[in-house]
């Protein structure tokens, strides 16, 4: 009965997504406010119908409803509560559930902090996101239903991949979806001023913080998957360039290329045509990843044959939403403007470069996702493309990117002097050449990409001093806390941020540059040492989870002859599957990470033994962190806070105040 | 600078970062792209020499044998129609078995065995990676053709 309601609930939202998706569009465009104010009270009834479809699903998890298929075949009786919550997104189906509740959760959102917006704005961007939601409303009901039974009901469950019985799988996928799909809320704003043909810097103002926060979101969800990753693969690795991680990639590039645009179309009212285009960009490669990742094809392009009808809708949709907005785009972008003009050298020219660098980088990965799939399709050979194709691509277009990240928040907008530049800037570039020259000598290995990281670190850092500097001495207040406390916090937030990129870059350039590891055969009262360490394998006894048996090895870690820890990896059975797990064991740190992984058990209780020494490693998503708090300082900035309340000129307030004094 | 000199500076601009961006995926793709093949390409000699490949198909039954370091393991990889010998130094993934799918990355030496660098099988219980199911089904298909060309030779 339970599941019959979620799936009603899902029908009845389909009404209602068109409703919302139709009327108020039209009402804008003939100007019906009647028709307008039904986009408001339709968002809300659909969250509210999409919230009841997943409080079912979730009910039927809980209970056990082996007569649901989705639920049978992605859970187990013996999977414990937290896991079968969230096997909810253990699969294609519940996926697409989820991606469309947190779709009507961020239209929740939208109505009620769009009070200062005007009607037919509001109204058009709750269309737009209506039609978004009926396209995966359909998809569900037509070919990947949740709710569908299984008749008769079976025994038990099919169980959630061992792989994905882990902490991270409850919260790493929602935070990567609050992501993915809050860049929806930056497209119906493009495609609602592309509508309305008005673009100016106040459309800038109200979307840009809806940008950030989706853009914090899916900063932390990445992060969060690398780092799962990580721990739960036993390879001692974050990242791999594999397909499913660059799907997450690139609306993260294409949405940092955006929330830089939005910046200048925001304070100086330009770039307008392009803002457009990357928010489209940017939510279209959203859509493309949820599909690449959970439509199976990337396991095989011919995973499309055994459900065509799932394959055709997903094209179909994917051609409707990225054609139509093109075309819209092309049609109408004419009308926004280009915005006013600047020099090369400039904060503006800066921005752009930062851009085009950034899809640049996009377009790379890009390509070397679908290349394979393509080849494939048409029969031409299977090949892959792996991890060196995308490190020698992307690390030469995100150097000058990152260069010009220390010299951006310096330049003056429209107009920015290089002699001057320099000046400023000199020693923030003598402490970065020196650093970068001496600090890997003193580390005790020096490689051109051990300096090169180092340098760009620094750089970032010390010019961001010399940024701050600058901007106190310009600001009012007596004490130094006072003039800190006066710097506006969108301002810190793009500070931290910045700083968040220099702490990756340490992170990723020491693990490159000094990690260890080692494959050794250790049998029990056995050493091994690897960067200082020692490590004693003390042999592994039998233990039983809730949902697994396991051998647990016990390695007691020793620095300089002291015992600094004990490490406990685990090999694991899960019996419903019949699946082996590793379980890696790690001591975290802040300078480095101990990391031990179980081989396969050898004769006379000898195990094959992984270890790792990987220094920094925890300062590559400390610096994503860092980076999502730097978005969230700039959200929470006040010029957004008095938006809420008010509507705010659309004109920039200088420009006002010059018009006035010629007026 | 006039507008229209700045406006081909940006354009120029553009296209040299496009240029760049090119040139650094066609050099990127000569040497980075992985080719597959199947064992019996492999033992038709169909593979480059000197340069890195995946084979895929199944690991036969009681094929897997270890040296007396614990690392260095030695098996073989079959479609069904030919075997390929594989030598690996390192530990072997969790989803490896006798009797399953895998898919290994490495080089051809000189005697024919194929040395790999990495070993994958990221797959489930029931199911094949899709490159060495296709390498199987290939052999399938091309062992059911060699069988009725042989029926229609020896029956005359």
């Amino acid at each position: 009965m339970i599941p019959e309601i979620g799936h009603f609930a899902l029908i009845l939202a389909l009404c209602v997504a068109l409703v919302q998706g139709i009327l108020p569009i039209y009402g804008a465009a003939v100007g019906n406010a009647a028709l307008m104010s039904l986009a408001k009270p339709a968002a809300r009834l659909q969250f509210l119908l999409i919230l009841t479809a997943f409080g079912c699903l979730a009910y039927a998890f809980a209970d056990k409803d082996f007569s649901v298929l989705y639920v049978a075949s992605t859970s187990n009786s013996q999977l414990p509560l937290h896991y079968r919550l969230a096997a909810i997104w253990g699969a294609h189906e519940g996926s697409l559930l989820l991606w469309t509740f947190i779709l009507t959760l961020w239209m929740f959102a939208v109505t009620l902090f769009s009070a200062h917006l005007p009607e037919a704005t509001r109204s058009r961007i709750l269309g737009v996101m209506g039609l978004v939601s009926v396209g995966f409303l359909l998809f569900m009901l037509t070919v990947s239903n949740p709710f569908e039974r299984l008749i008769p009901a079976a025994p038990d469950g099919r169980d959630l991949n061992p792989l994905l019985q882990d902490p991270g799988m409850v919260i790493h996928p929602p935070m990567l979806y609050m992501g993915y799909v809050g860049f929806s809320v930056a497209f119906a704003f493009a495609i609602a001023a592309l509508l309305g043909g008005n673009l100016d810097a106040a459309w800038a103002r109200w979307s840009r913080p809806w940008t950030t926060v989706a853009w914090c979101f899916l900063t932390v969800g990445i992060a969060m998957g690398s780092g799962w990753a990580y721990y739960e693969l036993g390879w001692g690795g974050g990242w791999f360039w594999d397909p499913v991680e660059n799907a997450s990639f690139m609306p993260w590039l294409a949405g940092t290329a955006l929330v830089h645009s939005l910046a200048v179309t925001d304070k100086r009212g330009g770039f307008k045509v392009w803002t457009v285009l990357l928010a489209i960009m940017a939510f279209s490669l959203s859509l493309l990843g949820t599909f690449l990742v959970r439509s199976g094809v990337l396991t095989s392009v011919h995973a499309f044959a055994t459900d065509p009808k799932r394959g055709l809708f997903i094209l179909a949709f994917l051609a409707i939403v990225i054609g139509g907005s093109l075309a819209l785009y092309a049609w109408r972008a004419p009308k926004v403007g280009l915005g006013g003009s600047f020099a090369m050298l400039s904060r503006e020219g800066m921005l752009l470069a930062n851009n085009v660098l950034l899809v640049a980088a996009m377009g790379s990965v890009l390509l070397g996702t679908l290349y394979p799939l393509f080849l494939d399709a048409l029969d031409l050979g299977k090949i892959s493309v792996g991890p060196p194709y995308f490190d020698s691509v992307f690390v030469p277009l995100m150097v000058p990117a990152l260069f010009l990240m220390g010299i951006g928040p310096l330049a003056q907008w429209k107009k920015a002097n290089l002699p001057d530049l320099a000046k400023r800037l000199k020693w923030a570039f003598g402490v970065s050449v020196v650093s970068a020259l001496t600090l890997p000598i003193v580390l005790g290995n020096w490689t051109p990409l051990l300096s090169l990281g180092l340098l760009l670190a620094v750089w970032i850092v010390t010019t961001a001093v010399v940024s701050l500097r600058e901007r106190l001495t310009h600001v009012t207040g007596n004490s130094l806390m006072e003039r800190l406390a006066s710097v506006p916090r969108s301002y810190w937030g793009m500070l931290v941020a910045h700083c968040g990129i220099a702490v990756f870059i340490v992170g990723v350039t020491m693990v490159k540059g000094f990690e260890s590891e080692k494959d050794v055969r250790m049998n029990v009262g056995e050493t091994a040492s690897i960067g200082d360490y020692t490590f004693r394998f003390d042999g592994t006894q039998d233990v039983m989870g809730p949902n697994y048996t396991a051998a647990r090895g016990t390695f007691r870690v020793s620095y300089d002859g002291s015992e600094t820890t004990v490490l406990y990896p685990e090999k694991r059975r899960y019996p419903v599957q019949n699946q082996i797990m590793t379980e890696a064991a790690i001591d975290p740190g802040l300078l480095r990470d101990l990391y031990v992984s179980l081989g396969e058990p050898l004769d006379d209780g000898a195990w094959s033994v992984r270890l790792y020494h990987k220094p920094f490693i925890d300062w590559i998503w400390g610096g994503c962190f860092i980076m999502a708090l730097g978005g969230a300082l700039a959200i929470s900035d006040r010029r957004y806070r008095i938006a809420w309340h008010k509507q705010e000129p659309a004109v920039p307030a200088p420009t006002r105040a010059a018009r006035r004094k010629v007026a | 600078m006039t507008s229209r000199q700045k406006r081909f500076g940006f354009i120029g601009l553009g296209l040299v970062v496009l240029g760049v961006a090119t040139a650094l995926i066609l050099n990127a793709f000569q040497s980075n792209l992985v080719f597959f093949f199947t064992p019996t390409q492999v033992s038709s000699g169909e593979v480059p020499k000197g340069r890195s490949f995946r084979i895929g198909g199944m690991v036969e039954d009681r094929s897997l044998t270890r040296e007396g370091d614990g690392l260095t393991v030695h098996f073989v990889v079959t479609d069904t129609a030919k075997r390929v010998p594989v030598t690996y130094k390192g530990i072997l993934p969790d989803l490896f078995k006798e009797g399953k799918g895998v898919v290994a990355q490495g080089q051809l030496v000189a005697d024919g065995t194929f040395v790999a660098s990495e070993v994958l099988a990221k797959h489930d219980e029931n199911y094949l990676p899709p490159e060495a199911a296709e390498a199987m089904a290939k052999a399938k298909a091309a062992g059911a053709q060699a069988q009725s060309s042989s029926t229609l030779v020896v029956q005359p």
